[in-house]
């Protein structure tokens, strides 16, 4: 095994690594760089909780090798907001309860955040009508957010959050 | 995970070059499915091939009015897709049912075709499955196996393929391109891509080793209606249960193929011919030489009521 | 402060910060990604070394030898502990089987070893280089064979596995109406989204455990038990634990492997299990056969009522709960429950969300819509009918603290439309999509555990409570904060809450929704006590003393807390215990479900398009984290009624879909918007609170909720949970 020099764009901020090839982008943020807001709720692409912003689209971290995004941007909870001064999304989280545990959140906030971009680029989904008319509604949020599990199952509260972001931005 | 090398391809060809100079290779593409695999170790690559910059994220109108997907466009991307979404509707609702946004963001159109079964007994590996272990026994046979192939089974095998897209694929007669690491190109049916289990379920495709794949073409449009009707055991971000692509096109012709029903997106052309004569008909034909296990017969009456309801669904 | 009268009227009645929909005091942590779960501890363990769990290959059966050789070769490894090397160990009261296996297996994926290395992917690697060669032995799998031979346990939490009233089988087989089903419910697996994680470190012999575990003071009782060394030596933190539902109330493996590890290795250790191990290696909700018999008049009035409960677990193991809520839910003269435990060796089965009552009133509340159609009464009619207002098995002398189960049917029903209900099943049709209505009622019991607190005031009047109570999700960090806000007259913003530490005073810990109940009025005694204290210092008489805006005020004069605590600060430890007031009176909370769905006429996929719900627990500490417990609950009665079921494999011995690709949980997609209505109520019987616990309570009869309305969607009767497409179209016309 070669140990391999990685260098990641994380949160706009280049950072040199040197890795085990097998090290996922997952793995590289929480135990390298310590950037524990993306979690791993079951490193197999099936919950969610590590879902990160790569070049601008949102994907499961634990399913992608660190070194295979040389050079990539990566966003990252951290980079949204922080406790302190939160990104509008995180707020809307916190007004609406938009979590329990607390352990999905970061994911779920992540794609809201994408979910909501991806709306606004015309991407369909699984219950676009028409595929040529994509909208807001609820269904497409409740389908597009269908690969972030939240078994404390907050649902309708991170639908009402993502509704009111989503509802401010057209504002 | 086991320790292996790494390389980044610089061109298809020298891709496959690789993979032929290294017999423990791997092609990694979106990795959604490859990487899983390789943390359980049912995967174990000593080489990985990364392709991802090796562009192929094209999609390319052909000569004779059809499109040239290349290997690494994303699932997402193939789905939004203007001319996909126009003229190859139901591939665009196939992508759209599968997996989640992240994954479909990350899967690519060569990798999908790829993904290997969800069987339980595949992804255990303390337990006998020939497909990962050839002669070690199926231990879905008289195991749990209700969401198994009930057509195109053997005594080794009951898998399912998995995809989505791939159900679409081979509706619309798509074409697998590949090259090999000499340089020589070829284009297989997507019929004969993939591969019923018979006796080396290990052996899933078509693809000689080493062997990459290029690109899909999708032949000219066929225009009509389309449909696919996923259905599944939660409303979102699960496998299908059974799937029908179908496709009534103008001049009344129709074609089904299915997922979730076999060892490869299955279809049949005689039940093709029968669309005139309702889902009864169509099912009855397709599912011809049926093998069900007391889990999973229940296959059969729900391939009758998803036809019907693709039916009333074209006719609403 | 012990607890063993009625409360009277006491400060917590101003509601003036209890009661309010207040923020999440951690939330902008948790949204920020800030808050550091258990094996996310860099600040504090610095260098960790990663730990990789192996669990058994086999269910039943003896390790004969275990190879380690080329794992101990294996780059990066640092150790590989076995039962071979790892010491004596003991087993915690509370495991049914041993958290390290061998050479004797228990079940298929006990762990039998640890492999320790300097990063996560060398130890993962490396596990795979273990050699465990294993005899197989002769396993028990199959329930339907076990309960030929099932036992009545020793008891059922803490009470007798079978009662009996009047003539059961006399006025069952003379009552007019009868229904007699059997309903089964499967495996199910609590699927909490973060696995079970440890950070374990020692300093000499002090063992400290950053984990994520429910219940800090056992988890310190059972690692020092299993560990054999005193438990003045085991500190436990967990102040950040992503979801527990039962299945973090024990020591696990992780615990004890990483503290294993770490000794090993004289450096910090962590170790997470990995998803696919949980659900065989960890505990899970047991399978239940249920048999309900239920005589009534010919207009619903219940005369004979009986409820036969089979489950299996490991030999030492207990029985699945399931008949309880029968002996105090319904009204019914001649009245019976068993509870019947088969030996297996399948995973520990343990609690999950409402252990009991959440199985129990899957097929209860179902025999009771079965019960509604054959009298020809509505569903919500027949219930409200049967409510009764004291312990049916003890008499009038066991009367219910409070009851509003009637209240709920009655408002429930209101808010959802329940009118708009067709009685007939099959009737309603929204194009290719069948509609129907259920209803079933809630009923979760209600338990009290002494707990207790710190509250120290510093020299700036900042005020911080400490607890060794967890906050699972449940909302604990807040409602803490606004029960000392309330009673010493400060701002939430006030108060700092530090939860989960050992060190700090012991608390009744989160499950079996006692906590939010216990743990505040463990910091109700504390402030009290403290109230108390500041009075004096302040020359003032304790009763006269008003504690508001910062100050204690009384006889025209008003000192800020700041000034009365003096510049050094006060801090008190105090807890509240509780009396026999649960024995004097029936204690529960009570709700009532109601469900929408639409079933696809061709597929038999469900989909759930509303549920409401209205419920009664007592004062509600905080609407918005109540809520989010209610209709969290709900969902996981979804779950149960329609997808979750761990699939056993009886010639293996274990549960095949391990893993959240097949074990499914509901999706986003599957649940629409959930309306929830708290009924006002006041327990003075509960605790000085009034309150009592919710997030259990909304689980128990969700998913019968949805059973019914399956039914009168589609007069598909099923009493298989969970109701999958295959049972439904089972019973569909052709399509």
């Amino acid at each position: 095994m070669t140990m391999t020099p990685t260098t990641l764009k994380v949160n706009g901020k280049d950072v040199r690594m040197t890795l085990d090839p097998r090290t996922t982008l997952l793995d590289a943020l929480r135990e390298h760089l310590h950037l524990t807001g993306t979690k791993k709720g079951c490193d197999h692409g099936q919950c969610g909780a590590c879902t990160v912003i790569v070049e601008g689209r949102r994907i499961n971290s634990c399913l992608t090798l660190a070194l295979m995004h040389d050079g990539d941007e990566i966003a990252t909870i951290e980079g949204l907001g922080s406790a302190d001064k939160m990104h509008p999304m995180q707020q809307a989280f916190v007004t609406h309860d938009g979590y329990q545990c607390g352990y999905c959140t970061p994911g779920q906030i992540c794609s809201a955040v994408a979910v909501l971009e991806e709306i606004e680029a015309g991407i369909p989904s699984h219950v676009t009508e028409d595929l040529n008319k994509v909208a807001y509604s609820d269904a497409e949020v409740r389908e597009r957010m269908s690969g972030n599990i939240c078994r404390c199952a907050a649902y309708p509260n991170i639908i009402a959050a993502i509704r009111d972001v989503a509802e401010g931005d057209k504002a | 995970m086991k320790a292996f090398t790494y390389e980044r391809a610089a061109s298809p060809a020298k891709a496959a070059e690789a993979a032929v100079a290294n017999p423990g290779a791997k092609f990694i593409a979106g990795g959604t499915n490859l990487l899983d695999l390789m943390k359980l170790q049912i995967e174990t690559p000593t080489h990985l091939i990364d392709v991802n910059r090796l562009g192929l994220d094209e999609i390319a109108a052909t000569r004779d009015g059809g499109l040239r997907i290349g290997a690494l466009v994303r699932n997402t991307d193939l789905a939004a897709h203007k001319a996909v979404r126009r003229d190859y509707g139901v591939l665009s609702r196939a992508l759209l049912s599968g997996a989640s946004g992240q994954l479909r963001n990350k899967a690519t159109t060569a990798g999908n075709l790829l993904q290997r079964t969800r069987c339980p007994y595949f992804y255990d590996t303390t337990k006998p499955c020939n497909k990962r272990k050839p002669g070690t026994g199926c231990a879905a046979l008289n195991g749990f196996n209700r969401n198994m192939a009930i057509m195109g089974t053997s005594a080794d095998c009951i898998a399912t393929h998995p995809s989505d897209m791939a159900v679409a694929m081979r509706l619309l007669d798509a074409t697998v391109e590949t090259i090999t690491s000499d340089g020589t190109k070829r284009a297989i049916p997507m019929a004969d891509f993939h591969r019923l289990p018979g006796n080396t379920p290990d052996i899933e495709t078509a693809l000689a080793p080493g062997e990459f794949i290029t690109s899909v073409v999708l032949p000219k449009p066929l225009g009509g209606t389309h449909i696919y009707r996923k259905v599944r055991d939660r409303t979102s971000y699960a496998f299908a249960v059974l799937s029908v692509a179908a496709v009534f096109d103008k001049q009344g012709e129709t074609r089904f193929a299915f997922g979730g029903l076999a060892h490869k997106p299955w279809r049949v052309e005689a039940a093709d011919a029968l669309g005139s004569r309702g889902a009864a008909a169509v099912a009855e034909a397709a599912l011809a030489g049926a093998k069900t296990t007391e889990q999973n017969a229940f296959k059969i009456d729900l391939t009758q009521r998803t036809l019907a309801a693709v039916f009333a669904q074209k006719e609403a | 402060m012990k607890f063993d009268q009625p409360a009277t009227l006491n400060p917590i009645d101003r509601a003036r910060v209890v009661g309010k929909p207040v923020d999440r005091i951690d939330g902008p942590l948790k949204v920020a990604g800030a808050a550091p779960y258990a094996y996310e501890r860099h600040d504090v363990a610095p260098n960790p070394a990663y730990g990789w769990m192996i669990g058994s290959a086999i269910a039943k059966g003896t390790i004969n030898s275990i190879d380690t050789t080329e794992a101990e070769a294996a780059p990066g490894v640092l150790a590989v502990l076995t039962h071979a090397n790892a010491g004596a160990l003991g087993k915690g009261n509370m495991n049914t089987a041993r958290l390290l296996g061998g050479p004797d297996i228990q079940h298929y994926d006990q762990a039998v070893a640890l492999v320790v290395a300097e990063t996560f992917e060398q130890a993962r690697d490396a596990a795979k280089l273990v050699r465990v060669d294993y005899t197989q032995g002769q396993g028990k799998f199959d329930l339907l064979v076990g309960v030929k031979t099932a036992q009545p346990p020793k008891s059922v939490q803490g009470s007798p596995a079978d009662t009996s009233v009047g003539d059961f089988d006399g006025a069952f087989k003379s009552a007019a109406v009868k229904v007699d089903q059997t309903y089964t419910t499967p495996d199910q697996s609590h699927a909490m989204m973060e696995p079970h994680a440890t950070t374990a470190a020692w300093a000499g012999d002090k063992l400290t455990v950053w984990t994520s575990n429910q219940m800090v003071t056992w988890a310190v009782k059972e690692m020092a038990k299993t560990l054999k060394i005193a438990p003045e030596n085991v500190q436990v933190v967990s102040p950040y634990i992503g979801g527990g539902f039962g299945s973090k109330l024990f020591l696990r493996a992780d615990a004890l492997l990483a503290a294993l590890g770490a000794r090993a290795v004289g450096r910090p250790v962590k170790v997470a299990l990995a998803r696919p191990q949980i659900p065989n290696n960890t505990t899970h909700r047991p399978a239940t056969i249920q048999r309900l018999r239920i005589g009534a008049t010919k207009d619903g009035v219940i005369q004979a009522i009986g409820h036969d409960v089979w489950a299996g677990d490991l030999p030492g193991g207990d029985v699945e709960s399931a008949g309880l809520q029968t002996r105090l839910l319904y009204a019914g003269k001649n009245r019976k429950t068993t509870h019947r435990l088969a030996e297996l060796d399948l995973p520990e089965g343990n609690a999950m969300r409402a252990p009991g009552e959440a199985v129990g009133l899957l097929a209860l509340e179902v025999a009771m819509d079965e019960l509604a159609e054959a009298c020809g009464v509505d569903p919500v009619e027949l219930r409200i009918k049967n409510d009764i207002q004291y312990d049916p098995e003890a008499g009038p002398k066991r009367p219910f603290s409070s009851r509003k189960l009637i209240e709920c049917l009655q408002q429930g029903a209101e808010r959802f439309g329940w009118s708009k209900r067709n009685p007939k099943p099959g009737q309603v049709r929204e194009g290719d999509f069948l509609i129907g209505m259920g209803v079933a009622a809630a009923f979760r019991n209600n338990m009290a555990m002494p707990s207790g607190a710190r509250v120290a005031i510093d020299g700036k009047g900042r005020i911080t409570v400490s607890t060794d109570m967890t906050d699972i999700g449940t909302g604990t960090y807040t409602i803490i904060a606004q029960t000392a806000a309330e009673l010493l007259g400060v701002n939430v913003s006030d108060v700092t809450v530090k939860l989960g530490d050992s060190s700090f005073p012991a608390s009744a810990g989160s499950g079996g929704q006692w906590g939010a109940n216990s743990s505040t009025a463990g910091v109700y005694a504390t402030c009290m006590t403290l109230r108390g204290m500041l009075a004096q210092k302040a020359g003032f008489n304790a009763e006269d003393a008003l504690f508001e805006d910062g100050m204690i005020k009384a006889a025209g004069k008003a000192i800020p807390l700041r000034d009365a605590v003096g510049r050094e600060g006060i801090s008190v430890d105090d807890k509240i215990e509780f009396g026999d007031l649960t024995e004097r009176y029936a204690q529960a909370t009570f709700g009532a479900h109601f469900c929408e769905v639409a079933v696809d006429r061709f597929t038999g996929e469900v989909h759930v398009r509303r549920m409401g719900g209205a419920f009664a627990a007592g004062r509600i500490l905080n609407p918005k984290t109540a809520r989010s417990q209610v209709i969290g609950a709900m969902t996981m009665g979804v779950g149960a009624a329609l997808m979750e079921e761990l699939v056993v494999d009886k010639r293996f011995g274990y549960f095949v879909n391990h893993d959240m690709a097949e074990y499914h949980v509901p999706v986003h997609a599957d649940i629409p918007e959930q309306d929830v209505l708290f009924l006002d109520e006041l327990d003075d019987k509960s605790s000085p609170m009034k309150a009592k616990g919710v997030g259990e309570l909304g689980i128990c009869g969700a998913g019968a909720a949805v059973a019914n309305a399956i039914y009168n969607a589609t007069g598909v009767r099923l009493r298989d949970y969970p109701m999958t497409l295959d049972k439904v179209i089972g019973g569909l016309a052709k399509a």
